[in-house]
């Protein structure tokens, strides 16, 4: 059972279907992740990462989506789950926290309530033991004077205790995947750091596995095991922490390093990517990054590379969707 | 503000790093009030909404102890004493043209007129606030083809619906009723379906989806729990305009009929008497204002304290 893994996704693809244009935002996205360990997906607004997390749970609307590839969690084709089964793999297997805190709970009801609620859902307790339940896990996301919070509504609590609220609720029904969808995006410098280190230190006590997503590297460095890089729908590199941020092997995380003011000196200056993102609905035929690479050679317009390994340190490998990993980092990113 | 007790803050420092790990800070005693609570504090506090809410609890009162306030038969005719004035000892408020005593026939009239302001609206708020609730949930070509039926309602005024319906099933009360009812339907709806489509969008919803609800346990708690404020605040605006629309149908002769005390019936009837008894005359239609009025005043008074949109 300890080296099966949790979750498998092969060639994950999500379409959004529509009668204007078809919109690629995920195109074939592959991983495995163990009990226990932490994927951190890494990439800018639109690059699909918060589509992903909402396919693997299939919360996208059905009508307007096109999903295929396998979704294997904890033993179960999630592709092939009907709505029954769905709403039972939700919540008690994976669970989800939000980025938004402040509109992901509801107003109307106390924070204790909703957290019952969901305990009732799943396990079927009673109330008051459900009640007993919620405090304890109230307690355990660390919200002082947990049980008169029980009663708070959510506008009278502060974003930070609201997020801890959220992660009480996905944690109620003790999940062995917890999906994190940019949880301290939303949150104030000083309490990004507290919710970040709540986060790494559940998942360790309660030892889930986690998918963690954000635009901030050092968010991403501070969780997780892996990081991948996503970019266009694709994941273009993917690799332990060391790895991807110390020896990126494809030009957009090279470009993702250079402009980030993580650990770098006063006053130097930072190196934006030139260009902009891909349209999705009408995606270059080669490797979509090519546009705004200064490695770019004209093989790259012609066919998509590949995810190759090009490392592998233990168990995880070093995977680049580049056709010459070697090149990157021997010039600026910045094309003259 | 005196301390409570304390909070534990923890500090994003590890154990090894020598620094405190949290700190106890004391916290003030804050008075935790439910959201009912809020409201209600907020209601009570408004005069203009406290003085309608004691007025409609007076008349309301009233009309349902009408039996046992030793007042004579309201149809009880009296033909050597027709429309004796308003202050006559022995009929406070006079008779009307028949001699019937106007106090009686006021208090008995208003039991009728609030069932007819309140039954409509509540029976249109079970059949609209569903087919909204549908529609607004659903969407789609669900939501289509309800909202584009509601729509055809809409090209009526209310008033010339009503009475089309009422005329079209004829004289009486139960057919009023069902004209009046069928006439709030499309309007619930709309005001139902344009809340529940917010909600839907809304973050938590998806949340609850994440979190394992089903459809009907989110529509149950999550959509129903925010909708119900914005439906009701707006269910008592119609109230007082269903007391105008059956005072009318009476009015013309396609509601409660004669001998029966209604206001709206009773306007019509002490209407040729206005040159000669003209505070009789008006008393009807005094109390019709009176009480439609108080039912806004109300709904507005709970619209602000609820923080209702609509």
């Amino acid at each position: 059972m300890a080296d099966k893994a949790l979750v498998t996704v092969e060639n994950l693809t999500v379409k959004f279907v529509s009668h204007e244009a078809t919109v690629h935002a995920v195109s074939g996205v592959s991983f495995t992740l163990a009990r226990g360990e932490v994927l951190g997906i890494l990439g800018e607004s639109g690059s699909g990462k918060s589509v992903t997390l909402r396919a693997l749970m299939r919360l996208l609307p059905p009508n307007k989506t096109r999903l295929s590839g396998r979704i294997d969690i904890a033993g179960r084709d999630v592709m092939a789950l009907d709505p029954m089964a769905l709403t039972r793999l939700r919540g008690s297997t994976v669970a989800m926290i939000f980025q938004e805190p402040m509109t992901a709970l509801d107003p109307v009801f106390t924070i204790g309530e909703q957290i019952v609620e969901a305990i009732v859902q799943h396990d079927g307790v009673g109330r008051a033991e459900a009640r007993r339940r919620a405090l304890e896990l109230l307690e355990l996301v660390q919200i002082p004077s947990a049980r008169r919070r029980l009663d708070a509504y959510p506008h009278q609590l502060s974003g930070g205790l609201r997020q801890r609220a959220m992660i009480a609720i996905a944690l109620s029904c003790r999940p062995a995947l917890l999906l994190a969808d940019e949880p301290t995006t939303a949150l104030d410098a000083t309490v990004q750091i507290q919710i970040l280190l709540l986060l790494r230190s559940l998942q360790q006590k309660l030892g889930m596995a986690m998918i963690f997503v954000t635009h901030d590297l050092g968010v991403a460095v501070e969780v997780s095991h892996q990081i991948a890089v996503m970019y266009a729908g694709r994941f273009v590199e993917r690799g332990t922490v060391g790895d991807v941020v110390h020896r990126p092997r494809h030009p957009y995380t090279e470009g993702l390093m250079g402009s980030t003011v993580h650990e770098v000196p006063q006053g130097t200056r930072l190196t934006p990517i030139p260009g902009s993102p891909p349209n999705l609905a009408a995606l270059p035929p080669g490797c979509s990054f090519a546009p705004r690479c200064s490695y770019a050679v004209p093989a790259c317009g012609k066919a998509l590379p590949e995810l190759r390994v090009i490392a592998t340190e233990g168990r995880f490998p070093h995977e680049t969707r580049c056709i010459q990993p070697e090149a990157v980092g021997t010039r600026s990113a910045i094309p003259a | 503000m005196k301390p409570a007790g304390t909070d534990k803050i923890m500090l994003p420092f590890g154990a090894d790093s020598g620094r405190p790990t949290a700190v106890e800070v004391p916290v003030g005693s804050v008075v935790q009030r439910t959201y009912w609570e809020n409201v209600w504090r907020r209601v009570t506090r408004d005069p203009f909404t406290v003085a309608c809410a004691l007025v409609l609890m007076a008349i309301a009162a009233a009309a349902l102890l009408a039996p046992w306030l030793g007042l004579p038969e309201p149809t009880l005719t009296d033909s050597a004493r027709r429309l004796l004035p308003v202050g006559s000892p022995g009929h406070i408020l006079g008779t009307d043209e028949l001699g019937r005593d106007m106090l009686s026939r006021i208090i008995h009239g208003g039991r009728l007129s609030l069932m007819m302001g309140i039954v409509p609206v509540l029976i249109a708020l079970m059949i609209g606030g569903s087919a909204g609730l549908i529609a607004g949930f659903v969407g789609g070509r669900v939501n289509m083809l309800i909202m584009r039926v509601t729509d055809v309602f809409y090209a009526f005024p209310s008033i010339l619906l009503a009475v089309a319906i009422a005329g079209a099933l004829g004289a009486g009360i139960g057919n009023a009723l069902l004209a009046i009812t069928i006439v709030f339907i499309p309007p619930i709806t709309r005001v139902t379906e344009s809340v529940t489509t917010q909600v839907r969008s809304m973050d938590f919803v998806e949340a609850a989806r994440a979190s394992g609800a089903g459809t009907l346990a989110i529509i149950r708690t999550h959509v129903l729990g925010n909708v119900l404020g914005p439906i009701f605040v707006y269910a008592t605006v119609l109230i007082s305009v269903s007391i105008v629309i059956s005072a009318g149908l009476s009015f013309i002769g396609l509601g409660a009929s004669p001998p029966a005390a209604e206001w709206g019936l009773m306007l019509n009837t002490l209407r040729e008497s206005i040159f000669l008894a003209p505070l009789n005359a008006i008393l009807p239609g005094f109390m019709i204002f009176i009480t439609s009025m108080c039912f806004n005043l109300i709904s507005d008074g709970l619209r602000s304290a609820m923080d209702v949109r609509l």
